[in-house]
C-alpha cells in the first residue's frame, strides 16, 4: 500500500492535532502537580505513627494501584455527578465533562504512584536530619517542610519525572471516555482525510520523540544530581 | 443512575442465549488468556533483549537498546493501534489474524521493553567475577549465561517481574479499544445495556483484583521455591 503523508500540512495539524496536544499537555501538568502534592500528603500519612492516618492512606494507594487505569477512568466518569462539572467550572464545565473528569481522575490516580515515590524519598533521608531539626527546636511540620521534604524531593526528582513521562503516555487512555487528546486529534485527522494508517504512524513517532527526549533529559539530570550529592 | 442496588440482572439473558454472568466469566477468560500469552511473549523477548544488552558484542547491545527504547517510549494504546490498523495495511497477510492475537503481541512487546530493563539490571547486579569465573572454567559465553549468570539473575529479579506480571493483567484492559471481548469491554457494553454501571464495574474491578492477587501469590510461591539458601531474602 502507498503511504501518503502530504495531507498532513500545517493547517491540518493546527486545526486537528494541536488542540489535542494542548489537552494532553495540560492533563499531564495538572495531574503531575496535583498528584505530587496529594501524593506527598498521603506519603506523610503513611509514615505517621497514628494508625488512623496510616490505614486510609495505605488503602488508597493499594486500591488504586491494583485497578487498571482504564477502569478508574470509567469509574470516575460514571460516578461524578453531572452537577459537579457545572459547579466547579460553570458552562465551561458542563461542555467539557470528559476533559474535567479526566483531569480529576488522573490527579487522584497518579497521587497513588507519586506517593510511593515520595515515601521512598522521605525514607531515604537519614534519621539524623530529623533529630537535628528537632534539636534546633523545630516542630514536626517545620522539620518536614524545611529539612526532610526538600531533600526527599531532590533525591526523588528523576524518579518523579520518569513517572511523569509514564503519566504522559497514559494520558492516551482517555480514549476510553472519548476526551480529545493528542491521540484523538490524530485519529480525527486520519478519519477526515481517510488516511488512518499514516496518522497512527505519525502519532506513534510524535509520542516516541516526546517521551524519548524527556527520558534522555531525565537521565542527564540524574547524572548531574548524582555528582553534586 | 438508579439508586437501588440490583445484582439480579446478572442472571438475565443478554439476548444471545447466555446470561450476563456467563458473559462476565467469558470476558474474564479472555482477560486471563491475553495476560498469560502476552506474559509468555514478554518474557521471551524481554529476556532475549535484556541478555543481548549485557553481551560484549556492540551490535547486540545496540539492538537491545533500540528495541527497549522503541517499545518503552510509545504509549501502549498507540502501539496497539499500530498492530491493529497500521501493520495489516502494510502486510496484507496480517489481515486474517484475529485482534486477540494482535493484542497479545502488542502487550507482549510493550512489556518486553520493561522486562529487558529488569533482566539487564539483574545480570549487571552480579559481581563481574562470576562471568569471568565461568569463562575461565572454559565455558562458552552462552554456557556461562545458561549455567552461571541467568540462574542467579532471574532469582534476583523475581520481585520486579512479579509487579510486571500484575501490570500485564491491568494493561489487558486496553484491548477494549480493538474490540476484544475482555473485562473492560464487558464493563462498557454491559453498563450501556443494563444501566447498572456500579454493579457491573464493581464485579469487573473485583475480578481484576482477584486476578492480580492470584499472580502475586503464584509469584510469591515461585520465589520461595527457588530461593538460594544463605542469600539475603532467602528466609531459611
Amino acid at each position: 500500500m502507498n503511504l501518503d503523508f502530504a495531507f498532513l500540512s500545517w493547517p491540518v495539524i493546527a486545526s486537528f492535532v494541536l488542540k489535542g496536544f494542548l489537552f494532553s499537555l495540560q492533563l499531564t501538568l495538572i495531574a503531575m502537580i496535583g498528584g505530587i502534592a496529594l501524593g506527598t500528603l498521603i506519603a506523610l500519612m503513611r509514615l505517621s505513627s497514628k494508625p488512623w492516618l496510616v490505614m486510609p492512606a495505605a488503602a488508597y494507594v493499594n486500591t488504586l494501584r491494583s485497578i487498571p487505569l482504564v477502569m478508574v477512568i470509567l469509574w470516575f466518569f460514571l460516578l461524578i455527578p453531572g452537577g459537579f462539572y457545572g459547579a466547579i467550572a460553570g458552562d465551561f464545565g458542563r461542555n467539557h465533562r470528559t476533559e474535567i473528569s479526566a483531569i480529576v481522575t488522573f490527579t487522584i490516580f497518579e497521587a497513588a504512584y507519586y506517593s510511593e515515590i515520595m515515601r521512598a524519598g522521605i525514607q531515604s533521608v537519614s534519621r539524623g536530619q530529623v533529630y537535628a531539626g528537632y534539636a534546633v527546636g523545630m516542630t514536626y511540620p517545620q522539620c518536614m517542610k524545611l529539612v526532610v521534604l526538600p531533600q526527599a524531593f531532590r533525591n526523588m526528582l528523576p524518579v518523579l519525572l520518569t513517572q511523569t513521562v509514564i503519566l504522559f503516555q497514559d494520558t492516551s487512555l482517555v480514549y476510553a471516555i472519548g476526551a480529545y487528546d493528542l491521540l484523538k486529534g490524530f485519529e480525527v485527522a486520519g478519519k477526515n482525510f481517510n488516511r488512518p494508517v499514516e496518522t497512527y504512524l505519525v502519532a506513534a513517532v510524535v509520542y516516541f520523540i516526546i517521551c524519548f527526549s524527556l527520558s534522555m533529559l531525565v537521565r542527564q539530570l540524574q547524572k548531574r544530581i548524582a555528582i553534586i550529592r | 443512575m438508579n439508586s437501588t442496588w440490583d445484582w439480579q440482572f446478572f442472571l438475565k439473558d443478554t439476548g444471545d442465549g447466555r446470561t450476563y454472568f456467563q458473559w462476565l466469566l467469558s470476558a474474564w477468560g479472555w482477560t486471563l488468556s491475553v495476560a498469560v500469552l502476552a506474559l509468555i511473549v514478554a518474557l521471551a523477548f524481554g529476556s532475549l533483549m535484556g541478555i543481548l544488552r549485557t553481551t560484549p558484542n556492540r551490535f547486540f547491545v545496540a539492538l537491545g537498546n533500540v528495541w527497549t527504547e522503541l517499545f518503552r517510549n510509545i504509549p501502549l494504546l498507540v502501539q496497539l493501534f499500530l498492530w491493529y490498523h497500521v501493520l495489516p495495511s502494510i502486510f496484507l497477510s496480517l489481515r486474517a489474524i484475529p485482534s486477540f492475537i494482535l493484542v497479545v503481541f502488542a502487550l507482549g512487546f510493550f512489556t518486553s521493553a520493561r522486562i529487558s530493563e529488569q533482566v539487564k539490571a539483574g545480570i549487571q547486579s552480579l559481581p563481574k567475577g562470576q562471568r569471568y569465573a565461568g569463562l575461565a572454567m572454559g565455558l562458552t559465553l552462552p554456557q556461562t549465561y545458561r549455567h552461571v549468570l541467568l540462574p542467579m539473575a532471574y532469582r534476583i529479579i523475581i520481585p520486579p517481574l512479579t509487579s510486571e506480571s500484575m501490570n500485564i493483567i491491568k494493561n489487558t484492559s486496553v484491548a477494549f479499544a480493538v474490540s476484544v471481548a475482555e473485562l473492560t469491554m464487558f464493563a462498557m457494553q454491559a453498563q450501556e445495556e443494563t444501566s447498572r454501571g456500579i454493579e457491573v464495574y464493581l464485579a469487573v474491578t473485583g475480578l481484576y483484583f482477584v486476578s492480580a492477587f492470584f499472580v502475586n501469590r503464584v509469584a510469591h510461591f515461585v520465589e520461595m521455591r527457588v530461593q538460594v539458601p544463605g542469600m539475603i531474602g532467602g528466609g531459611k
